[in-house]
This record gives structure tokens, sequence and C-alpha cells, in this order.
């Protein structure tokens, strides 16, 4: 047993980080403002190979291991949580299940551009079916060579700049969940009318879109998988997404933490940096074990998937644990700062607007405790191995 | 990376589990009911080595690493936390300051009979005044010729009945503050060594903590343990190490309590369905099973740094920290699921709450803990300010 990263690991860290701080941190408040990551960020992350990272290379992916995917998401959202949440999508949900469940044809046609910069969306939730994703009221039906998808869609992540949408819909409603079939949408299908960007609390650079699918046409060959295998796809999908939304979570604390405790050792009170002061003393503990825990249920989780042994259950334990120590930590980074952590120019008044999202989406933290419950009362809890 | 234990590891945790399943458990409810120290299985684990787990095999010892050396103590601990704690003091608190910082010959007197468990060992630091500020001793060691006279008292002594050998933290100088306190190894026999009564206490009524008086108790030179003035170094390098038993000891509790949880939510029914069907219950599982997941993970992590000897006063506090809250956190939950029939004798969980609670507060209260986190936190960021 040992907890090191490897040097490999190390180095995709370090120079993330070097990346993440040299070129992104600086502006990345003024996405924030504007709303959206500039174009050339976006070309840089392809350049770069972070638009592949699930991708085998024959596809002209840059295929990093698990743990090595959530060091980049966790870095990245170290400045920016939503430069994290569109490279972790676009990876856990966009390319992925294409890598893993497409055909040798459909492999061709979308994971070359995908690797090189065109984003997926992956489009699951609906109005009237969020956290009982199976509940489905979007349907495909078959035409010929054709389906017919009607339906709308909601809190579809890179829904802007999408080049390719993974939509999910009902093929045969009496089978339930095994009547839930994926399709890959192509960004200029007829009849996928893409609606406004949403005006979110935070990751007001990433961009969340709704959308409807008006008799949208595609061709029989875009269904993935097959018949009936949508949700499972969904939810193995998920598996990994989770993974992401924990690293970025991860990221998150992390830089809210970084910021609580220098600005505790500069800010005077009582005639000594307040970081002298029992309170605050708790706090920085209070929030440097959720951290530490945080960070090796998420790399545990990362480690289990690159490792093929299962991961689903500490998939759970790590988005539900690291999202919670992550709103746990930016709230408690505002109260370090006083007065400072309520206005923009401190940053952590971002980081807690962000971080109380990762509560709710890619499942809810009521989701992940029914997972990780079901898990547990059906197989047992016999400690790692 | 390499969440994996060992094949040596895993040995090991097979081998106490068995020893723990088959001589612990039939006894547990029973020693717990008679305050009894169980004399019959302290034999036998010194038999299996686990007297002297850490300590190197040419000393008397099985030569284990420390993350073994966890996994052993969770095994104990999770069918009889007195065990555990009888241990865990054997070797934390006894042997790691002996084989660390004793010479060759107080070796050869005290480590080797220790680490085969023919001297039980216990560890004086604690005293009437000196509880959390541990550098507030009263008790002296007066050099008189080639002996030291010691006087005070100290409490709280784990282990103190059966103990034939006794590490005495005492004030040598105190002038010098905590550069004043001295170490000695002293032989329970020796006329000035006073016993008190048993206490009684909430939990851990298996394993027998006294006060222990020193009258003037005359202890040669030969039994200071390393340099006059070096004790409170000796006393922080040990409970720093010592943290991670505790830390083992309540993930150990929180296993027994989640295991025992989930049996108990799939047998019971209520309302026409196992109790584990309500998501009341499943929230309760999934957080403990979270927690106890992520106690292990940090215990592992302390763990490994000092078999690497790596600095670890951080993590095993962080360790220590979190995994005796998660105990008294899952223990908790355990004897809510168990309504009515948790607030018994008959199902264990009883004990289990009772034994968890003062993981929080031995070997440092959860205060402590946070303070040393905190300290090292904002050392660690010197200068980055």
């Amino acid at each position: 047993m040992n907890f090191d990263l490897t040097d490999e690991q190390l180095e995709i860290r370090s120079f993330v980080r070097e990346l993440a701080h040299k070129e992104w941190g600086p502006a990345c408040e003024c996405w924030e403002q504007a709303g959206g990551i500039p174009d050339a960020v976006m070309a840089q992350l392809a350049e770069l190979g972070f638009m592949g990272l699930a991708i085998p290379e024959e596809y002209g992916g840059n295929p990093y291991d698990p743990v090595s995917t959530a060091l980049v998401i966790e870095e990245m959202a170290h400045v920016s949580a939503s430069l994290a949440i569109c490279v972790a999508v676009h990876n856990s949900v966009g390319t992925w299940p294409i890598v893993t469940f497409g055909t040798d044809e459909q492999k061709r046609r979308y994971l070359p551009p995908m690797a090189k910069g065109m984003l997926g969306a992956f489009c699951l939730s609906e109005p009237d079916a969020g956290s009982d994703a199976s509940h489905l009221a979007t349907v495909a039906v078959r035409d010929g060579d054709h389906y017919v998808l009607n339906g709308a869609k909601n809190w579809v992540t890179n829904g802007a700049r999408a080049g390719l949408f993974t939509v999910l819909a009902c093929t045969d409603r009496a089978k339930r969940s095994h009547g839930v079939s994926a399709f890959l949408v192509e960004r200029d299908a007829p009849g996928l009318v893409l609606g406004k960007k949403e005006d979110k609390m935070g990751l007001r650079a990433s961009d969340t879109l709704a959308l409807t699918l008006e008799d949208c046409r595609v061709p029989a060959d875009s269904l993935l998988g097959a018949e009936g295998d949508g949700f499972k796809i969904a939810m193995t999908a998920l598996d990994g997404g989770r993974i992401g939304v924990g690293a970025q979570a991860l990221g998150v604390a992390q830089a809210a933490f970084e910021r609580a405790v220098r600005y505790s050792k500069v800010r005077q009170a009582f005639g000594s940096p307040i970081s002298d002061l029992e309170a605050i003393q708790w706090m920085i503990a209070d929030m440097a074990r959720r951290l530490e825990a945080a960070r090796w249920l998420t790399y545990h989780a990362a480690w289990l998937r690159g490792e093929g042994l299962p991961f689903s259950r500490q998939a759970a334990m790590a988005k539900l644990y690291a999202s919670e120590a992550a709103t746990f930590v930016t709230h408690r980074a505002i109260q370090v700062h006083g007065g400072y952590g309520y206005v923009r120019e401190y940053l952590v008044e971002r980081f807690y607007r962000d971080a109380r999202v990762m509560e709710i989406y890619e499942g809810t933290s009521e989701i992940q405790r029914l997972v990780i419950a079901r898990s547990v009362l059906k197989e047992g809890v016999a400690p790692m191995a | 990376m390499d969440f994996h234990l060992t094949s040596e590891q895993l040995a090991v945790r097979s081998m106490v589990h068995e020893f723990a399943e088959t001589e612990i458990a039939p006894i547990a409810d029973a020693i717990d009911a008679e305050h009894r120290f169980p004399e019959e299985t302290v034999k036998k684990m010194a038999e299996l080595g686990l007297l002297g787990m850490i300590v190197p095999e040419e000393l008397g010892g099985a030569g284990l690493d420390y993350v073994a050396y966890a996994v052993a103590i969770e095994e104990l601990a999770r069918v009889c936390a007195s065990h555990a704690v009888i241990v865990s003091v054997n070797n934390s608190l006894l042997c790691y300051p002996v084989m660390t910082f004793a010479n060759d010959e107080q070796k050869r007197r005290f480590l080797v009979p220790a680490a085969r468990g023919e001297m039980l060992g216990a560890y004086c630091l604690t005293e009437p005044n000196a509880g959390s500020n541990a550098a507030n001793l009263e008790t002296v060691a007066a050099r008189d010729g080639n002996d030291y006279v010691l006087n005070g008292t100290k409490l709280f002594v784990t282990n103190a009945g059966p103990a034939s050998l006794l590490l005495a933290y005492t004030v040598t100088d105190r002038s010098k503050g905590t550069r004043g306190i001295s170490a000695f190894l002293i032989e329970a026999d020796r006329p000035g060594v006073q016993k008190g009564a048993k206490e009684r206490k909430m939990g851990l009524h298996a394993s027998d903590t006294r006060e222990i008086a020193f009258v003037d108790c005359r202890v040669p030179a030969a039994n200071l343990l390393g340099q006059e003035g070096q004790g409170y170094k000796i006393a922080l390098d040990t409970l720093a190490g010592g943290r991670i038993g505790i830390a083992a000891q309540a993930v150990g509790i929180a296993q027994a309590s989640l295991e025992a949880a989930q049996r108990y939510a799939n047998e019971r029914v209520q309302f026409g369905k196992p109790i584990g069907e309500f998501a009341a219950v499943q929230d309760m599982l999934a957080d403990m099973a979270t927690q106890t997941e992520a106690a292990r993970l940090l215990t592992f992590r302390a763990a490994c740094l000092k078999d690497q000897g790596r600095p670890h006063a951080l993590e095993s506090s962080v360790a220590k920290l979190y995994a005796s809250e998660t105990a008294t956190h899952c223990a908790d939950c355990a004897v809510q699921i168990h309504g009515g029939y948790g607030y018994l004798a008959d199902y264990k969980v009883e004990r289990f709450y009772r034994d968890a609670k003062v993981c929080e507060i031995y070997e440092g209260t959860s205060e402590i803990q946070k303070m040393v986190i905190a300290l090292n936190v904002l050392k660690q960021f010197e200068g980055a300010a």
C-alpha cells in the first residue's frame, strides 16, 4: 500500500497546476463575468490533449489513467470550477460512453473530432425527471431507417458549444428503465432546438441549457449500444462522472482553504494575526480534515476504476463527501475572511457559489446516499483489501 | 499509488480476524459485564506476536509495518475495543519509544520481554493537573547518587493493574520547562509504586485503568529512557504514532457498528418491509459507510507515512480526530437503527456506543488534535502568505 502519486501523475499535476495559475487563473474571474470560457482557451485545452482523456490514441485521444484525469480536473477547479466541469463532462459523459459502447463507425466518426475539441454534452435530465432519471418523457420512435425524437431536456452542461449531444429517450415505455435508449444527436440535426443559457448562482462561465427535440430525425445508426441499453449507459457513465465531480469539489475546496489560511496569517486583529485565535484554528482544522478525507475518497475511487475493480459505491462516496466538504470549506473560508469574504475580489465568494451545485448535479447527495445504502444493504461492508 | 494491502498485511488481517472471532467474540460481552481484564486472551495474543507487532523480529517482535499494525488493531476493535487498546498501548506507547530511544541494554532488559508479552506495558503521562496540557507535569524525579527518586501521581493509566513495566514522564528540571521533562522505565514491582483502585469507566470495561502513584520510588539511572530532558520529545513522537493505533481502534468500532446496523436493517421488518428500505435508515447507513471508508483511508495514509519514515504528525491527528468522531457517529446511528433493542446490552451496539466515546478523548482529545492540525497547517504555509 502506498498513497504516493506516480512520477507521471506528479508531472501531469504540476503541468496543469502551472498552466492554471499562470495562464488561466488571472483571467478566469473575467470568464465568469462574461459568462463563458474564451475560444482560445478551449482550443488550447484540445491542443494539450485534455479533451481526449478517455479516448484511445488510435482515435486521436490522449488517454490518462483515472487518477491522472482526476488530478487534471482538480487542478483546473483550483482556479475555475467552470473550466473543470466543462472538461470533466466532455470526457466522462461526452466521450467515454462512445468509447465504451459505440460501434467502430461511431467511434471513427465522432471520437477524433471530439479529441480535437468538438464538445460533448449529455442529455438525461428533463423538466419532470431529475433524480428519478428513468422516468423519461422524451420518446424516440423508429421510422424506417430513422428514429424520431420528441421531448425536452434540462441542465445540459456544455450545451451552447457542444457538437454532439447524447440524448436519452424512451423507446419502449412498458419496459421502464430497460426501455430507455441513448442516441448520438449532432448539433445540426433538424428538430434539435437549443434554449437560452440558464442564469445560475455559480459556474457562470460554464454554459447550461435546456433544449427541445421537435420531431428530431436521426439516422438509426445514431443509436448508442442496443435499444434498451440507455439507462445502463447513463448510470455507468455517471459512475465515472462522479469521480470527476469529486475531483472538482476537491479543487474548489483546496483553493478556498489555501486562501483562508493565507488570509488568516496576514489579517491582524486584537494585536496579532487572526491565525493565533483558537476560533480560526478550529476552522482551519475542520477544513483540513474534510479536505484530506475528500481527497483520499476521490483518489481511491479513481484508482479502483483504473485497476478495473468495482468502484460505483466508492465513486458515490467520493462525490457525496467531497461535494459536502466543498460547501463546508468554502463557507468557512468566507467566515475566516469576514466582510471581505462577501465581496468578489477575494474569490472565496465565487468558490462558495460554485461549490453549491456539486451537491446537486450528476446525482444529488440524496441519490448518492441511496446508491451507497443500496450497495451496503445488498453487498455488505467488507473493508478494502 | 496502490491501495491494495500486501499479502503480508492481508495475512495479518485474516489471522487476527479469525482469532478475534473465535477467541474474543465468545467472551467479549462477559468481560464487559464483569469489568474483567482478559488475561487468557492477552496471553494468546502474546503468543501470536500481537503485543510486539511493530518491534523488529530480532528484538522479540513480529516485525510488521504500521499498516499491518493498523489492520490488526482494527480487527481486534471490531470485536472488542478493550482488546484493541490493550494491544495498542503496549505497542505504540511502550514498545515504540523503547525501540526508538532506548540503549541496547535497555532494549534487552525491557523491549524484548515487552514485545513477547512477558512484560505488559503501561504509559504514565497524564496527571490530575496535566491532561491536554501535558507539559504541566508535577511528578518529579530527583537525582540521588546513581538513582532517581520519583514522587507524584499519574492518572488514567491504561493496563495499569496487570502492567509489569511502566513508562513514566517526570520533571527533572522545572526551570527548563518542556526541556526539563525526562522519561523513565520502571518495573512495576519496585517499592514506591502504588497502584490505585480500578476506575469505573463508561466503556472499555475489560481494559484496566488506574491511578498510579510514585512515593519515594527509587529508580536506577540506567532506567532513564534517552537523555535527561528528552522526555517531552519522546512523549510527542510516541503520541503521534499512538494516534494511528487509536484511529485504527476507532475504525474497528465504526466497522462493527456498520456491520451490525446493516444486518439489522435487512432483518427488521416494520410497515411491511425491511427498515433498510426506508430513506431515514438508508441515509444513516450511507453516511456511516462513507465515513468509515474515509476514516480507514486516513488511518492507512498516516500509517504509510510512518512506515516511510516521513513526517506524519498532521496526518495522524487528522486520522485520529476523524476516525474517533466517525466511531461515535456510527455507534450512535447503529443504536438508533436498532431502536429499543440497541439500548440493551444483548445487542452489542450498546457496548460499541460506550466504547467509542473515549476515542475522542484519550491520546489527545479532539480539541488537541484540532490544535495540532491547525498549527501544522499554519507551519506549512509559512512564507506563503
